[in-house]
């Protein structure tokens, strides 16, 4: 069954069109996240759902139920924001059950609940205290208590982690996962930390510019994006591109650019190759090898290296190849130096293809 | 082990040409304040005789509290004889409740401007500041044709009506900009938590306002007491304020001129803003700091 359901939604802040005709769905327990870059509109739906702002056009639907009018109170949700909004004069405890009190639950209700989720969070201690006293970490999981304790289907979090340290913002990141398991709740979670996403979500859906781009499992988004937009988005260092033309000689499809030709006998064509289109080649940097293994793949060259970042576990080297930026991840114990020429091979299976036109995947 | 040389705290010279510019500057400045201040107290602490002397710094040789006895009991306002307690209390009933019910609307007016946005509500933000531009004197004659037509005119309500209404674009300013600089998403939080306007307005942002409230009492509090204008015109013979009865005692025409007597009343009209200056001199500060920094 489906949690949250959104069917063509549209909202403009006066002549700005934030979200154009947006639709999405997320199933039951499932953890969505929305990833995408600055001022696309992942905080906007997020005030849609939650019933923060009033939609110009289109439905939201959770639990089958038709809340597009409803009060935020009424909708079965729960937010948590990334300036923690605790609500400073009251102390932790007061902060938790701010909510229930509205609500107008018997005291002993309350004190239960309060005790749960404190106890599940680990902040029992700190009930006494107010929002001031706390670090940053302490706040934000006051924060999650305060929607916890309402009981609801769907958790919201807007960058619940991106004000914290980022030892704390792994810690963090744990225990929410570890929360959902054993919760089951559905939560939608926006971010633009690629691993935050990729390490919790079931699902992630790629925004830009108010429309949702993909909607995929983080290996699909991973390894077979839709258009360049996500290819380029997802992966850091970004996966390498080189523009050229699709050609077919002997029965054989091949990518051709400056003074370089790729066999594609590997890879799986999502639309009719068409003799002679302009398209872009992607290959992300952790796929390609070097030294003995390049030898056994596919696609070789050798290119010159420019620069080497050692950046602990890996190493990033880069370099050109075929008239464009070309970067790749070897193992840090590779002994490398700059100006050094060095054997790399690939395998077209890996790769992404987009049509130049319209950016969608070949 | 320390170098030679400097090392720890810089060391600050107290006779330096900075600070004698600073405190020569400040002590000149207080003079200049104090003077006329000490002048009125010496004054009114003096009889007649003692004054006719003209010797105005000069301590009083003699020191006697009947001149404040009489300008509080008995000195003439116009007609009566029945001295500045008469115009206190006047003044007390036009200023507690115009502060109180003007401080009420202005914190909901902020309160709703800054975070229930309605349709026009930029424009009628827009044109509430824009009366706070308006020379009151233009109004003068109008309100008093509304007043009368109301039924108010020369009465307690009226005046404390106008002072009101003259309050508002100020105070609505004050408190919606004060509201601005809280996080909408704390806002946004109590919503989702289910509290409506009133109780988000109560639970959350009133306790967390102290500081801006203190500021609009002050204003108010001063600039109600201070009047002269608005009580002259709108309050009617009978609720004259206090500032419009020591006019009247000072610029009485009959008998000698008791200068003790006017001073002694003089420093009893000022001394309520004065003590709440004194009182709430750092609150006021805070207050108007706390506008400028994000909560
Ligand atoms: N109240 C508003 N009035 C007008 N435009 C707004 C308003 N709020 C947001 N916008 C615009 O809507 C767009 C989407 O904003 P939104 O806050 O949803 O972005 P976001 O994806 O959450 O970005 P970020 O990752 O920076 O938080 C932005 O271009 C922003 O300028
Ligand atoms: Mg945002």
């Amino acid at each position: 069954m489906s949690s949250v359901v959104i069917n063509e939604l549209s909202l403009n802040f006066g002549n700005v069109e934030v979200l154009k005709s947006l639709n999405l769905d997320v199933a039951e327990g499932e953890f969505l996240v929305l990833l995408g870059p600055s001022g696309c509109g992942k905080s906007t739906l997020l005030n849609c759902i939650a019933g923060l702002l009033d939609v110009s056009a289109g439905q939201v639907i959770i639990n089958g139920i038709n809340v597009t009018w409803e009060e935020p109170k009424d909708r079965g949700i729960g937010m948590v924001f990334q300036s923690y909004a605790l609500y400073p004069q009251m102390t932790v405890e007061k902060n938790l059950s701010f909510g229930l009190r509205v609500a107008g639950l018997p005291r002993k209700e309350i004190r239960d609940r309060v005790d749960r989720a404190a106890e599940i969070l680990q902040i029992g201690a700190l009930l006494k205290r107010k929002p001031g006293a706390l670090s940053g970490g302490q706040r934000q999981r006051v924060a999650i208590g305060r929607a916890l304790v309402r009981d609801v289907d769907v958790f919201l979090f807007d960058e619940p982690l991106s004000n914290l340290d980022a030892k704390l913002r792994t810690d963090l990141r744990v225990e929410l996962k570890r929360l959902h398991q054993r919760l089951g709740n559905t939560m939608i979670y926006v971010t633009h930390d690629q691993i935050e996403a990729l390490t919790l979500a079931d699902r992630i859906a790629i925004m830009k510019d108010g429309l949702i781009q993909q909607l995929d499992t983080p290996l699909g988004i991973y390894n077979r994006p839709e258009n360049r937009f996500v290819a380029g988005f997802i992966g850091s260092p970004g996966m390498n591109f080189m523009q050229g033309l699709l050609e077919c000689s002997d029965d054989q499809w091949q990518f051709s650019t400056e003074g370089l030709t790729m066999s594609l006998q590997d890879y799986q064509f999502t639309r009719e190759p068409v003799q002679g289109t302009p398209v872009e080649f992607g290959i992300r940097p952790e796929h390609i090898l070097i030294g003995d293994n390049a030898a056994s793949q596919p696609i070789q060259s050798v290119i010159d290296i420019e620069l080497i970042e050692p950046m602990g576990a890996d190493t990033v080297v880069w370099s050109k190849l075929g008239g464009s930026s070309f970067t790749l991840r070897v193992d840090s114990e590779a002994v490398l130096s700059k100006d050094q020429s060095l054997p790399v091979g690939f395998s077209a299976a890996r790769a992404s293809i987009f049509s130049s036109a319209d950016g969608l995947r070949v | 082990m320390l170098e030679a040389g400097p090392h720890g705290t810089k060391p600050r010279r107290i006779v330096s040409p900075h600070n004698i510019m600073l405190y020569g500057f400040l002590i000149v400045a207080a003079l200049y304040w104090l003077l006329p201040l000490y002048v009125m107290v010496v004054t009114s602490l003096k009889g007649m005789p003692e004054i006719r002397l003209g010797n105005i710094f000069a301590p009083p040789v003699e020191v006697t509290f009947a001149p404040w006895a009489k300008a509080w009991d008995s000195a003439c306002t116009g007609l009566y004889c029945e001295g500045l307690k008469v115009g206190f209390w006047n003044s007390i009933r036009i200023l507690v409740p115009s502060v109180v019910i003007s401080i009420v609307i202005a914190s909901v007016n902020g309160y709703a401007l800054s975070f229930w946005r309605f349709k026009g509500s930029e424009v009628f933000f827009t044109i509430l500041i824009f009366g706070a531009f308006i020379p009151y004197q233009v109004l003068i004659y109008p309100l008093v044709i509304i007043l009368r037509e109301l039924g108010l005119f020369s009465t307690l309500g009226g005046v404390i009506l106008v002072h009101t209404i003259f309050g508002m674009p100020i105070l609505t300013l004050l408190f919606r900009n004060y509201f601005a600089s809280v996080p909408v998403e704390l806002f946004k939080a109590a919503r989702v938590d289910g509290a409506g306007f009133w109780r988000i307005f109560f639970q959350i942002m009133l306790p967390m306002s102290l500081p801006i409230f203190v500021v609009a009492i002050i204003l108010q509090v001063t600039g109600i007491w201070n009047d002269f204008l608005f009580g002259v015109i709108y309050a009617g013979t009978r609720n004259f304020p206090m500032t419009v009865q020591l006019n009247n005692i000072v610029n009485s025409t009959q008998g000698v001129k008791e200068y003790n007597v006017n001073m002694a009343a003089t420093l009893l009209t000022g001394a309520l803003p004065l003590i709440v200056y004194f009182i709430s001199g750092k609150l006021f500060v805070r207050g108007i700091a706390a506008g400028a920094v994000k909560g």
